[in-house]
């Protein structure tokens, strides 16, 4: 596929606001003592970092003054549902956040914040993973991976704020799984970069074909230049590059904020943490776009040769 | 207002027909309903491909092409056209593939446009409801007053059918000239698709499909119709004929006849 950016820097975000409002929410449920004040900024963050995503996602669509109506068909489309789903939970984060101003003290709204941004994960993951023949995707590792590495992400970036709003406590408590989630995350990606290496297509060119010859090559796609199918569904970029982003992403989304993350826990150092948020977001970014790029699409059988 | 307060009301409910090219109004066009996802319907309308007489002409491109850009739905995207990267809107291509080493080769020209698949994968996921499938004939189309353009049917259409309209931003796709095929202003023999008019050796049969006794049905049960990429099960409408296997001649053989 190509990576379309607005969905690559959405999902991403969005995944890292997730990370952080659940961050926050388990801190307080656990009861930790936070400096209203912070939890107050962090949530401000999150929701501009929200906000930042749904405008990005609207930057993929064609006609995004209609966008209102991709909220009516949540009885059969993922993507409907989280376009229900990512509102509400941007309700949920601003109701948090007034309640904290108007001093109300309640374990609803953290505990709704974790469980909308679970399903919230869920959602963006299914709208990859339910497309059942574009193989890279259609896995339960898709599902797994949006939440982990958004976890991560979150987890991270709310250490960093933490660690530079002084919030030693918080650095101490949550550092330690931040590393151990980056950790986790990182497994899950190279577990789903094996089961995509391994992957063995089911669409050959004989059966979107049906001619049975067992040597069969396209000679024409049926068209002198591109088309929306050439253009939406190949990356154009050389092999060696997409190995490039997929180290780029390994060493800078998950083994430098976790070599980072180990020594902000060893050392107390703000540095670090800032560090860990500075070098991840280019890492996390690469590895939206690998994971779009990787995929490949059955109809790029029929669109192989120009002539 | 009160126009979308009306779509959130009855989203799943009634689609309209896409307006009619012709607009004398004497006859409405019957207010189509939307298949649920599974149902199985009484009527499919599709078309046959015949691979054994296709000669790759691309008559049914151009006057695709020409009855869909003429239509009231505005015209399909025709970008630089003229220049050296043309690129534009079509619902149905023609494709050339080979078959075989030389000098033994195939050479078979492949037409291909929306299969009109009886469990559709591109339809339950559009968020918006504008891509539905028509319950009383199958057909898919699109709405293009309903479409946000997210291009998320595309993505879930493993055959490529659909093309964003890059003018108008909507989804595209083939409709099996819904607006010719019911159209009672035109003379009966003109009632089916322009590409099926417009194929000069007769490679594109048109009919219903769920019809045991129609043209569509015999030509698949007798000469082995079969559909693209099965491995999906979208059981698309549309299905291909192979081609007729011709006992290959060879040299030695010629030389020895008696």
């Amino acid at each position: 596929m190509n990576p379309a950016f607005s969905v690559v820097i959405f999902t991403t975000i969005a995944g890292a606001a997730q990370g952080l409002v659940v961050t926050l929410a388990l801190a307080l449920l656990a009861g930790m003592p936070l400096g209203g004040s912070f939890v107050s900024t962090a949530l401000i963050i999150a929701e501009v970092m929200l906000l930042i995503g749904l405008g990005a996602s609207f930057g993929h669509l064609g006609r995004p003054e209609r966008a209102w109506r991709a909220v009516l068909m949540w009885r059969t489309s993922w993507l409907s549902r989280e376009v229900i789903v990512l509102p509400v939970f941007m309700g949920i984060v601003a109701l948090w956040w007034i309640a904290l101003r108007m001093g109300v003290d309640t374990v609803l709204l953290p505990m709704a914040a974790i469980m909308v941004a679970g399903l919230l994960w869920y959602c963006t993951a299914m709208i990859y993973a339910c497309l059942r023949f574009v193989q890279e995707w259609a896995q339960p590792l898709t599902r797994v991976n949006f939440t982990l590495i958004g976890l991560s992400s979150g987890l991270i970036l709310a250490t960093a704020l933490a660690a530079l709003a002084g919030e030693t406590g918080l650095v101490q408590v949550v550092g330690p799984h931040a590393l151990w989630v980056t950790l986790a995350a990182w497994a899950a990606r190279m577990l789903a970069l094996r089961h995509n290496a391994a992957l063995k297509h089911k669409s050959t060119l004989q059966s979107a074909t049906g001619i049975k010859a067992p040597q069969l090559v396209q000679k024409s796609m049926g068209m002198s230049a591109g088309s929306f199918n050439t253009r939406e569904f190949f990356h154009g970029r050389t092999l060696a590059m997409l190995k490039q982003v997929k180290l780029a992403f390994i060493v800078l989304c998950f083994f430098l904020p976790a070599v980072l993350a180990l020594w902000g826990i060893a050392s107390g150092s703000v540095l670090a943490w800032v560090l860990a948020v500075l070098v991840q977001v280019p890492g996390l970014i690469a590895e939206r776009w690998f994971f779009f790029a990787q995929a490949k699409h059955p109809q790029n059988l029929y669109y192989q040769v120009v002539s | 207002m009160i126009g979308w307060l009306q779509d959130i009301l009855h989203a799943n409910a009634v689609a309209e027909a896409p307006a009619r090219v012709n607009p004398l109004p004497t006859v409405k066009p019957p207010v189509s309903a939307r298949a649920e996802q599974g149902e199985t319907l009484a009527k499919q309308l599709a078309l046959v491909i015949d691979l054994n007489v296709c000669v790759g002409c691309h008559a049914c491109v151009t006057s695709c092409k020409q009855w869909n850009t003429s239509g009231s739905a505005g015209p399909l995207a025709d970008e630089k056209p003229y220049g050296a990267n043309p690129t534009g809107t079509f619902f149905n291509r023609v494709q050339t593939y080979e078959a075989g080493t030389f000098p033994g080769t195939d050479t078979i020209h492949f037409p291909k446009s929306c299969l009109h698949c009886e469990d559709p994968p591109c339809v339950p996921v559009c968020p918006t409801g504008a891509s539905y499938k028509r319950k009383e004939d199958g057909i898919v189309l699109v709405d293009y007053d309903k479409c946000i353009g997210c291009k998320y049917c595309a993505w879930a259409c493993p055959y490529g059918a659909r093309e964003i309209d890059e003018e108008r931003q909507v989804m595209t796709k083939c409709t099996l000239c819904v607006d010719r095929i019911y159209d009672e202003h035109l003379p009966k023999e003109d009632r089916k698709p322009a590409c099926v008019s417009a194929c000069p050796t007769g490679a594109r049969l048109f009919g219903d499909v769920k019809d045991p006794n129609s043209e569509v049905s015999i030509a698949i049960r007798e000469r082995g119709g079969y559909s693209l990429m099965p491995e999906w099960e979208t059981n698309p409408a549309n299905q291909y004929l192979p081609r007729r296997i011709t006992a290959v001649v060879d040299d030695s053989s010629v030389g020895d006849k008696k």
